[in-house]
């Protein structure tokens, strides 16, 4: 951001996301969690249904949304969005059909 | 549905086999060949490369016959009609993309004509030693046609109607011509388009959603689609389940393969043809195809000039071969002679569909040129004198 | 934990071109080839292209199966088949973006002579090469890229024999377009399909992938997260390197970038020109304004 940024975007936090995962899918290869820029993934310590430690948020602050997760993981298991004021952008809300 | 005129070279013309069956292409709707230079069927793409970007279509000389016999599959899907020609090394090329195209039931024609076998042979002269491998030479069980023209007409009108079967039973069809009937010249009649019949792809009116790509009707054929309609399917060849999908189970196997037999083996009645000539009384039935037809022909005349009745079954579809008709007839012949520029191939067919009830003598030929019509004549009549209690 | 959020599993970006409900697909934890499908959707979803008109053709391996699981018209052919049978597919409809997408195996093993002379006419075809340095499917044999002294189940004392330098031959052959880049560079690849969807002409991509069941588990090279640690420390950034110069040996380094962008009249182009100038009006026009409805 630049310095000379207006006061309203100064108010803005940093770039704030989270990540989507779907559980049963992930096979545990740990390419998210290398990957993430921040650092805020790590293997959960519950088994997936296919015997797997699927990957979990350490700090939902520090992630960024930038989706480089969901870039790596071959078993497309996780994604990332970025928050608009703290909610994922409603265009995704809507097409909700797979929980 | 009548054939596109600016395909139809109407006329009388005198033709070679090789000009026919491509003229024959060109008025099934055909607007794409792929092939690899090979004698004795080169002239048939030769004339397609220069025929047909006049109607629209095109000829691609591919780096080998693999990729030829794929490549027409590709353009199939893609919604134009397609075929390849041929001859012995390059139709042993062929082999696992004619399993392709009946595994995802992909309409195609492809044209052997025949030359002397096995490796490269006889370049340049005839054979007529392929007939098991057209049935046989891919792994698996499947089903297909072929069909045996045995003059420059035939590979004109037969290579419509291998158009029209490969587009009604979603199979590929091969033409199995030789050497012999690819080069003669002779007279070649084309009908006006309006008189040539085309079967029309059977594309599905269903809409996305509703329509399974290999779930089959009454007759055992599904409906087809092109790619870039919106349908996103997918065709493979591996086994699949009706959706198109990989499903390597005992259960699909059995239902999938089982239908592409069936789909042949069941509507083999209304797809097999022959042609008979003085087999209504006759003691000894010759069998040919193709060139070695027209000689037996001429030994069957002869034999009838001695007083023997004698007669041919020359049959114009060879696949699915026309069991019925040789099993009614070996209930009331003395014997069937086959002559064939091999050395012993629809022989075992006759014999197998004779079921022991007439003898099957075979007259070969190891290829290179066509029979003596004295070497069929000699057999014809050693067989009409063959006593009864000998048989 | 953190906190729940709303946002479905079907907003995923690879979802729009994924077939959901085959998942989960074939692929070992920790393969590269489904990374390469994230890459592709994104690229897809880029390039604003109606998918209807997108195929991706492939040929027989773990890397040919992506076919199965894309949303888009698919054909999954022969092995080492898929390019002659897109040729067909693209000469007969010139309107569809025909992808091929492929193992190393099937593409420049047993389909080499396709790909050279694939690569020779300039057909506008987009060839995706998974370059896992083995054949996957089968069992982990070597193949055209294993490199000298690497193992595998037909190599067990170690290959002896020097495996192709896809840019190289790809360039030589004369592709329009060449790069390389690894599983790790998923940015990147994205970047490069979705400029291989814009580029006329034959275009490839090599994209090396990690085989960590048997590639890497035979040559001790980790788990699939180790090799793509690998494949970062050792990825070296040279756009516009002589593809002579980016041969690959085993644990070297591997040159990633774009190599080739030029251009050169395509096959459609040329056969467009030529048979019309020499044929003038008697011209018809290529295959697809003749297939019927
Ligand atoms: C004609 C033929 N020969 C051999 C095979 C067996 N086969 C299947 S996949 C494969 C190798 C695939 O290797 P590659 O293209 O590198 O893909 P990968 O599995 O490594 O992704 C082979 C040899 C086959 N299916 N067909
Ligand atoms: S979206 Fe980016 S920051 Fe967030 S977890 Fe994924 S990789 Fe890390
Ligand atoms: S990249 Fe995917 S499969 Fe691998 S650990 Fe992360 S979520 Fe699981
Ligand atoms: S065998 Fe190798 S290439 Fe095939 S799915 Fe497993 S890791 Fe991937």
């Amino acid at each position: 951001m630049p310095e000379e940024a207006p006061p309203e975007a100064k108010k803005t936090k940093k770039v704030r996301g989270t990540v989507v995962i779907n559980l049963a899918r992930c096979k545990g290869c740990g390419f998210c969690i290398a990957f993430c820029p921040p650092q805020v993934l790590e293997f959960a310590e519950d088994y997936n249904p296919q015997g797997y430690h699927p990957p979990r948020l350490t700090d939902p602050d520090g992630c960024t949304g930038c989706d480089l997760c969901g870039l790596y993981c071959p078993d497309f298991a996780i994604y990332g969005i970025m928050l608009k004021n703290g909610a994922p952008p409603s265009a995704a809300r809507e097409k909700s059909d797979e929980s | 549905m009548k054939a596109d005129p600016i395909g139809v070279l109407t006329g009388t013309h005198f033709f070679d086999g090789d000009h026919a069956c491509c003229e024959g292409a060109l008025a099934a709707g055909c607007r794409f060949a792929a092939g690899y230079p090979i004698t004795p069927s080169t002239e048939i793409v030769e004339r397609f490369a220069q025929r047909a970007p006049l109607v629209g279509g095109m000829f691609l000389q591919m780096e080998d016959e693999l990729a030829a016999s794929i490549a027409i599959q590709g353009a199939v899907w893609a919604g134009a009609k397609a075929f390849t020609v041929t001859s012995g090394p390059g139709f042993s090329l062929m082999m696992e993309h004619i399993g392709f195209a009946a595994m995802t039931e992909t309409p195609c024609v492809i044209v052997n004509v025949q030359r002397g076998g096995p490796s490269t042979g006889l370049p340049t002269l005839p054979g007529q030693a392929d007939m098991m491998q057209a049935r046989w030479g891919s792994h698996g069980d499947y089903e297909l046609i072929a069909l045996a023209p045995s003059s420059p007409q035939e590979c004109f009108d037969l290579t419509i109607h291998a158009f029209n079967l490969a587009e009604q039973y979603r199979v590929p069809v091969l033409v199995m011509m030789d050497e012999c009937v690819g080069h003669m010249t002779e007279k070649v009649v084309i009908p006006p388009a309006s008189e040539i019949e085309v079967a029309p792809r059977r594309y599905t009116r269903l809409p996305r959603g509703e329509y399974v790509p290999f779930h089959a009707g009454p007759d055992g054929v599904p409906e087809m689609v092109r790619a870039g309609e919106g349908y996103r399917i997918h065709v493979t060849g591996m086994t699949h389940d009706e959706q198109g999908f990989p499903a390597p189970t005992v259960e699909a196997q059995q239902k999938l393969v089982q239908r592409l037999v069936e789909k042949i083996r069941r509507n083999a009645e209304a797809i097999v043809r022959y042609e008979e000539t003085g087999v209504e009384d006759a003691e000894v039935v010759v069998v040919a195809y193709g060139i070695t037809a027209r000689v037996a022909r001429r030994a069957v005349e002869l034999a009838r000039q001695q007083g023997v009745r004698a007669g041919l079954l020359r049959p114009v579809v060879v696949w699915p071969f026309p069991e019925n008709r040789i099993a009614e007839l070996a209930r009331r012949v003395r014997a069937f002679v086959v002559a064939e520029m091999n050395l012993g191939q629809i022989a075992l067919e006759v014999e197998r569909c004779s079921a022991g009830n007439a003898p099957t003598v075979l007259v070969p030929h190891g290829g290179g040129a066509v029979h003596h019509p004295e070497e069929i004549l000699e057999v014809i009549l050693a067989q009409a004198r063959t006593e009864e209690v000998l048989r | 934990m953190s906190a729940p959020v709303e946002a479905p599993l079907a907003a995923n970006p690879v979802e729009a071109v994924l077939r959901s409900f085959r998942m989960p697909h074939i692929w070992c934890p920790g393969c590269g080839i489904g990374t390469t499908v994230n890459c592709f959707a994104r690229a897809l979803e880029q390039s604003k292209l109606n998918l209807d008109k997108v195929v991706v053709v492939s040929g027989i391996g773990c890397s040919g199966r992506v076919a199965g699981y894309l949303d888009l018209d698919s054909f999954h052919t022969t092995h080492g088949r898929a390019i002659p049978f897109a040729t067909g597919m693209k000469i007969a409809n010139p309107k569809l973006t025909v992808v091929v997408y492929s193992g190393d195996g099937d593409l420049v093993g047993i389909g080499g002579n396709h790909f050279i002379h694939a690569a020779r006419r300039n057909l506008d075809l987009k060839v995706i090469c998974i370059n896992n340095f083995t054949y996957g499917m089968t069992g982990g044999q070597m193949g055209p890229t294993t490199p000298v002294s690497a193992l595998s189940s037909t190599t067990p004392f170690g290959c002896f024999e020097p495996g192709f330098n896809l840019p190289h031959l790809a360039e030589s052959a004369g592709a329009v377009y060449v790069a390389r880049w690894t599983t790790y560079h998923v940015r990147q690849l994205a970047h490069t399909m979705g400029e291989m969807l814009r580029k006329n002409g034959f275009s490839f991509l090599e994209i090396i992938s990690p085989c960590p069941t048997l590639y890497g588990q035979r040559n001790r090279l980790g788990d699939g997260l180790a090799m793509m640690k690998h494949f970062k420390q050792q990825s070296v950034l040279r756009h516009g390197a002589p593809t002579k110069e980016v041969g690959i040996e085993l644990q070297g380094p591997i040159a990633v970038g774009k190599f080739v962008d030029i251009e050169r009249p395509s096959f459609l182009d040329v056969m467009n020109e030529q048979l019309g100038r020499t044929l003038e009006a008697e011209y018809a026009g290529c295959v697809k304004d003749h297939v019927p409805d």
